[in-house]
Parts: C-alpha cells; sequence; structure tokens
C-alpha cells in the first residue's frame, strides 16, 4: 500500500494547459492587433472625399500612372532574368555559383539608399557614363525609376524562381532529351509549364516589390513631380509639406494594391514557393 | 543491338569501369543487380544522360558514345517514370514525334496505335495527375516507344506495382518485342521477373557485369 503512495507522488501532476496558450496567444495577438490597427488607422484617416482630392490631383495621376507602368516594366524584365538564372542556379554546378548565389542576395539585405547611391555612382563611370550623355538620360530620368526597382525586385523574382525550378524533378526533362528534345526544347515544353504557379508567384512579388521601392528611387531618380514621382515619393512629397490627408490617401490606394496582390498570392500563387523564396 | 566495351563510369560515390555487355538485336535482355549496385547508372549512360569516362557504347552498330540523349534513338522508361505533370496522355504519346515533325494525320494514327494496344483509349485526353501505378506506367511506355526506337531501356518497370497489375505488365512487356522488334535491356532486382521475360541474364556485382542465370547467387 505505502508502495502505491510512494508511485502516486511521483507521477506526473496533471495541470491545466490554458496558461501555456494564454501566454502564446498574447505574444503573438500583439503584433497581429499593430498589423490590425495601422489598417484601421489608415482607413480610419482617409475619407472618400480625402481620395477622391488626391485622384483629381494631376501631380498624383501622374504618379499612379508611372507607378503601374514602371512596376508591370520591371516586372516583365524581371521575369525574363529570374528564369534564366533561376533555373541554371537549380540545376547546374558550375564555377562560381555560390559567388553568384551571394550576388543576388545583395539586393536583398542592402539598405535602400545603399542601393539608389551605388546605382548613381555607377552611372558615373566608363560605358554607362558615356550612355547617359549621348544616348539616353537615365538618372533622374524615367528609366533610373524602373532601374531602381529592377535592381532589387529582380533578386526576389530570381530567388522565387530558383525554388521553382527545384521543386520540380530534373528527371522528366532527362526524359525529353532521350526523346529527341535540346536542352531549350525540353526546358520551354515540359519545365517551363510545370513552373507557371512559380512564375506567377514571383510576378506579383516583383511588382509588389516595385510598387513599394522608394530609398533607391529617392536618391537615384529624385522627387520630381510629373517627372519621377511614383506613390511612395507621393507620400513622401504630401507628407513633407504637410498634406497629411493627401499622404494618407495614396497610402490607402498602395496598401489596397498590396492587399490586392496579397490575395493573388494567396489564392492563385503556390505559397510553398512563396514561404521558401521569402526565408533567408 | 547493344554493345558495351570496356565502359568507365564516375559518377560521385558510384563507379563502374570496364563493363562490358552484348546483347543482340532484338533480344529481351534483364540486367539484375541490387539496389544500389549501379544499374540504373549504367541505362543513363546507354541514354547518354551520364558522362562516360572510358569506353564505347554501340547501339545497333553504331557508335553513340560521344552522342547527345536526343540523337541516339533510345526508347528510356525510368523507374519512376517521370511523366510530365502538364501534359495529357495524348501529348505524351506524341511528344517524340511532334519534335520529330511527323504529320497531324500520322501522329493521329499512331497515337490511336499505341492507345489501343496500351489500353490508354479511354485516358488519352487525362493528365498524368491520379493516374493508377499501371496506367502511368503504360503512359510511359507508350510515350518511349512512340517515335519506334530500335532499342528500349527499362529501369525497374514492375516496382511498386501490385500484383495484378505486375502480371498485366508482364504480359505486355512479352508483346512488345512481338509488336515492336525493339532490342530491350530490362533492369531489376526480381529473379521472378526475370525468369519470366528474359532471353539473356546478365548480372552487375561490385561493378562488373558478368552474364548468367537468374537465380545464380546474388554477392
Amino acid at each position: 500500500m505505502a508502495e502505491t503512495v510512494k508511485e502516486s507522488e511521483h507521477s506526473p501532476v496533471s495541470r491545466s494547459d490554458w496558461p501555456f496558450f494564454v501566454c502564446f496567444a498574447i505574444l503573438g495577438g500583439v503584433y497581429v492587433i499593430l498589423i490590425v490597427g495601422l489598417l484601421v488607422a489608415q482607413a480610419a484617416f482617409t475619407s472618400p472625399a480625402h481620395v477622391l482630392a488626391a485622384l483629381a490631383s494631376p501631380e498624383i495621376r501622374y504618379a499612379i500612372r508611372l507607378s503601374l507602368l514602371s512596376c508591370t516594366l520591371t516586372t516583365l524584365l524581371s521575369l525574363w532574368v529570374a528564369i534564366a538564372l533561376g533555373y541554371l542556379l537549380a540545376r547546374f554546378d558550375f564555377p562560381g555559383k555560390r559567388w553568384i548565389d551571394a550576388v543576388v542576395d545583395i539586393p536583398i539585405v542592402l539598405p535602400p539608399l545603399v542601393v539608389g547611391l551605388a546605382l548613381l555612382l555607377l552611372f558615373q563611370v566608363g560605358a554607362l557614363r558615356w550612355f547617359e550623355r549621348h544616348i539616353m538620360g537615365v538618372t533622374f530620368e524615367v528609366p533610373s525609376v524602373v532601374l531602381a526597382q529592377f535592381t532589387v525586385a529582380c533578386a526576389f523574382a530570381v530567388r522565387t524562381m530558383r525554388v521553382t525550378f527545384e521543386q520540380i524533378s530534373p528527371r522528366a526533362e532527362a526524359v525529353a532529351l532521350t526523346l529527341g528534345c535540346t536542352r531549350a526544347q525540353a526546358f520551354w515544353k515540359v519545365v517551363f509549364p510545370e513552373a507557371r504557379r512559380g512564375l506567377l508567384t514571383a510576378a506579383t512579388l516583383a511588382w509588389a516589390r516595385s510598387m513599394g521601392e522608394f530609398g533607391p528611387i529617392l536618391v537615384f531618380s529624385g522627387t520630381t513631380r510629373m517627372r519621377t514621382e511614383v506613390l511612395p515619393t507621393t507620400v513622401f512629397l504630401e507628407f513633407s509639406i504637410g498634406n497629411i490627408e493627401a499622404a494618407a490617401a495614396v497610402s490607402l490606394l498602395m496598401l489596397l494594391a498590396a492587399v490586392t496582390v496579397l490575395l493573388i498570392l494567396r489564392r492563385a500563387g503556390s505559397q510553398g514557393t512563396l514561404d521558401r523564396a521569402l526565408r533567408p | 543491338m547493344i554493345s558495351l566495351e570496356d565502359v568507365a563510369i564516375n559518377s560521385g560515390p558510384f563507379s563502374l569501369a570496364g563493363a562490358c555487355l552484348q546483347v543482340a538485336a532484338g533480344d529481351y535482355a534483364i540486367l539484375m543487380g541490387k539496389t544500389g549496385s549501379g544499374k540504373t547508372t549504367l541505362l543513363e549512360a546507354i541514354c547518354g544522360l551520364r558522362k562516360v569516362v572510358a569506353g564505347r557504347i554501340l547501339l545497333m552498330n553504331r557508335d553513340v558514345t560521344r552522342l547527345k540523349p536526343a540523337e541516339r534513338g533510345v526508347g528510356y522508361v525510368p523507374q519512376d517514370r517521370a511523366l510530365f505533370a502538364s501534359l495529357t496522355v495524348r501529348e505524351h504519346l506524341c511528344f517524340s514525334l511532334r519534335i520529330r515533325h511527323w504529320s497531324e494525320a500520322d501522329m493521329a494514327a499512331r497515337v490511336q496505335e499505341l492507345a489501343d494496344w496500351l489500353g490508354l483509349g479511354r485516358l488519352l485526353d487525362r493528365t498524368p495527375h491520379g493516374l493508377s501505378g499501371g496506367e502511368a506506367q503504360r503512359v510511359a511506355l507508350g510515350r518511349a516507344l512512340a517515335f519506334r526506337p530500335a532499342v528500349l531501356l527499362l529501369d525497374e518497370p514492375l516496382t511498386a506495382l501490385d500484383s495484378e497489375t505486375k502480371s498485366e505488365m508482364v504480359a505486355l512487356l512479352r508483346t512488345v518485342r512481338s509488336h515492336t522488334g525493339a532490342t530491350v535491356l530490362h533492369v531489376t532486382h526480381d529473379v521472378q521477373e526475370a525468369k519470366t521475360l528474359a532471353d539473356c541474364i546478365f548480372h552487375l556485382r561490385d561493378g562488373v557485369i558478368i552474364p548468367g542465370e537468374a537465380d545464380s547467387p546474388m554477392a
């Protein structure tokens, strides 16, 4: 009998699990509430009249147009690079691969203003300086906006496409080669159709990154109205002259664009690819 | 015919040196060996998917050692089947024909012929997703045979099939020779499979190919 009592003294004590869940829920919930609070504050501060007033401004209309055009162009350019580089990195081992892999990550970790300054300096030397003087103006002109967006957005697209290609088995391509395909035919007929979801993920990610890009544009493109003004520039300019209503209205437009992109990514894109691409 | 003359392959942890093998034209040969003995590597070398560091590979008296996979004219069915996820069964069957610029009418006729023979008629418009093991295996076989290759390489075609499907596939593989006249090299580790199908049997043991019987002792 005494044995039994002793045993029960050492048995695990049954206690409630709810303190654990409450602690974790509070810790996690703080952040979720912060983000929801941001959205609510943004929406509450902005009235439809503010948005309409912002949309009536020719400068802001120009900024919306330039943002949409430059982001779309940046996305198209990024996808071509991302398909090529992502495929090479995913499939082949070659000298300097680790080095190239690290280089592609630089735009992701570099402070945005530094990216802008580096672009500015790049166009002060050699062939690019000549190009700018004799062929086409880039710095502080519209092309600089696309280039600044492309520099950062493309890195995200490359990572996404690399993960996409890594998830597709190389065996199918190998069989396609035995069936008579060249490398190019095997890629376009077999691999590429399977990469469509990843391509959509890369496109939306690149587009969203470009839409929010400001640091590099501030330095490399300047903030000239009706010339290099994109939506983040508008928020910055309106805010700096104390026009909080317009800044908030434009922010709301960008927020809606971001939420739309997020919905597309969640529904149509491949979530697994996105998660792995964003993983540091 | 398939002929390997002193073939050496070096692929990471596995290496093979001085491999010799002769399969007469139209024969059904079986290559046996334990898992990890390099059977798949050898098939890939014959297809041109793996580099040969020494020796020669001859297919139908043609030296293909330095040719690209596309130029070798080999029908290859890998163990994992490696079907094309975004293509329909019909597109699988005419994949190699489209690459070879066959006319639409000739392709349609060939697809019908293969579908009738392999029992794929009902599945022509389906994608590989959701096909059973036996169906996927028949699609992979049809894809490999469509362009009438003189040499057919099968990597463990009966593994991972239930017993009923397996006996159907065995019956189907028996008809391959009468239907196509192709020289077949079939890789397996299953003694029964070898006994049922083979004209000649080889063992791959410790990197050496030895002609033998199905139930000769394995190392």
